[in-house]
């Protein structure tokens, strides 16, 4: 009887520190927020991602189709940056 | 004491050159200042890919021809993509993309004929540039003479924290109409007792962070709904029947649930080396209501080799389950609200092994191309299934009943020759 009342109340203390927590915790969410976030790779040191060799999605035309490909043939789709369209898997 | 002097004027050169260098990039001269993270994902006709915030893609034109054999299907044609700026703010693209496809896989040879189709399909889209946004919206039209299907997608990305980060959001919509192709009077017509729609909508949020001076990370995290008929009209699902001694199984229409929501999340991670090569990771988990659950990785291996040439190489593993309504063969008809065999549902694990190269060259007779290449790409497929049988070669006379027959397994070779312009 004694536990399930403790169960429904929190002590005071407890709940003033929750709070307390809660505030700090949106307050430095809200000075990151405000704040300038310095970048830590600054541009000059960028050089790499300037080479095509680096990119993502070097040749569009070429990834599109793999992913067509491969979306015909398996039951897995989506995150992979393409939106599809039409079936041509039958 | 000439040696040392040498030395400390090359140094002091050397000095002035980095600080000359470094006060290029501060001041935006050089190509690294203008980079943000989703500019390296840039290019495409996609929404993940026009994730560029504030740089808009290079104006390039690609024309491909793509070959996909096995299986029984030959799939072949080609496909055209432009993209092009107008003023500063604003990049349309276009493609065309065709295949032609050839068919007598072991799905037709078991319940339908050897059929010759072509499928069509357009695109256009476009991406405008404000400050660090990019808006990009597109349609998409596939048409088959059984499948016609329109898709619009709409995408926003913000460049944050001095473009390092790139945030983008998409959403997009799809209308299908599914037809039914029937032989009468020789002619191949839709048939008119059957037409079909499909409706599909997708979300899908991504991330590409510049994590290190060699190191790139993109992550997205996508989910799909589909709503209306969304099984394939032409494959049938097998069922024991012992009251045919020449197979043992009778064929009967597939029944799929009407609607599907997928949720997909994948990482890719690409780092530079220190000898100008790029190897790069990709994972992705996948689920679905269906009950199938897969696992995609893919390693790649890039290799810049005397001056114009580009290597490419990759290895790529999928593995998935079954979806809960999958099996090779029904015990009896009418076995439970759902019934598929498509292969596309059974379990199976696939290796892709991938090689590519690519020539880049300029042509002095035409000074506004910037640069262009000629590229060649093969990936050879290899799906080992665990739940689907050949069910061509089930004999019961010859001791081989319908259930014992070996797993099918496919082979299938894909082929991409392309040739790109840059201006």
């Amino acid at each position: 009887m004694r536990r399930a009342t403790q169960g429904r109340r929190a002590p005071p203390g407890r709940l003033a520190r929750g709070a307390a927590l809660a505030m700090l915790a949106l307050a430095c969410i809200g000075l990151t927020g405000c704040g300038t976030i310095e970048p830590w790779v600054k541009p000059y040191e960028r050089e790499h991602f300037a080479d095509p060799i680096m990119s993502l999605n070097r040749d569009p035309v070429s990834s599109v189709y793999m992913e067509h490909v491969f979306e015909s043939r398996e039951g897995a789709r989506g995150a992979t940056g393409g939106v599809g369209g039409g079936c041509g898997c039958n | 004491m000439q040696l040392t002097e040498v030395i400390t004027r090359a140094l002091g050169n050397a000095r002035r050159s980095l600080a000359r260098l470094r006060g290029a990039f501060r001041e935006g001269t050089l190509l690294a200042r203008a980079l943000p993270a989703g500019m390296l994902l840039a290019g495409g006709l996609l929404p993940g890919s026009t994730a560029v915030g504030d740089v808009l893609p290079d104006d390039r034109s690609d024309v491909l021809y793509h070959r996909y054999q096995g299986g029984g299907i030959t799939i072949q044609g080609p496909e055209v993509l432009v993209r092009k700026k107008i003023g500063q703010s604003l990049s349309l693209s276009g493609s065309y993309y065709e295949d032609l496809i050839s068919s007598a896989s072991i799905d037709v040879k078991l319940s339908a004929s050897p059929y010759k189709e072509t499928r069509k399909q357009k695109t256009f889209g476009f991406d405008y540039l404000h400050g660090k946004s990019t808006y990009s919206a597109g349609i998409i039209n596939s048409k088959e003479p059984d499948y016609q299907s329109n898709t619009s997608y709409y995408s926003v990305s913000q460049d944050m924290f001095g473009d390092l980060t790139t945030l983008t959001m998409t959403y997009k919509r799809g209308w299908d109409h599914v037809e039914r192709d029937i032989k009468q009077g020789g002619q191949i017509v839709n048939d008119p007792a059957f037409h079909e729609i499909a409706d599909h909508r997708g979300y899908t949020l991504g991330l590409s962070q510049i994590l290190t001076r060699s190191l790139i990370a993109n992550v997205t995290y996508e989910v799909l709904t589909d709503q209306g008929y969304l099984a394939n009209p032409y494959r049938k699902i097998l069922i024991l029947d012992p009251a045919s001694p020449d197979k043992g199984y009778s064929l009967a229409d597939q029944v799929y649930p009407n609607t599907r929501t997928s949720n997909a999340a994948s990482i890719d991670l690409k780092y530079y080396l220190p000898y100008r090569a790029a190897i790069d990771g990709q994972y992705r988990f996948f689920s679905d209501t269906w009950g199938i659950v897969a696992h995609t990785l893919q390693l790649g291996y890039t290799h810049p080799a005397w001056k114009h040439w580009i290597f490419d190489g990759t290895f790529r593993y999928y593995r998935q389950t079954a979806a809960d309504f999958y099996a090779d063969i029904f015990p009896y008809a009418n076995y439970s609200n759902f019934m598929a065999r498509d292969r596309e549902l059974a379990a199976f694990q696939s290796y892709t092994l991938g090689v590519g190269a690519s020539y880049e060259f300029t042509i002095p007779r035409a000074p506004w191309i910037n640069k262009s290449s000629l590229n060649v790409r093969l990936d050879h497929l290899m799906i080992d299934y665990s739940d689907y049988r050949n069910a061509l070669l089930i004999d019961p006379r010859a001791g081989v009943p319908a259930g014992a027959e070996p797993l099918y397994r496919l082979n299938a070779n894909v082929l991409q020759l392309f040739f790109s312009i840059w201006y």
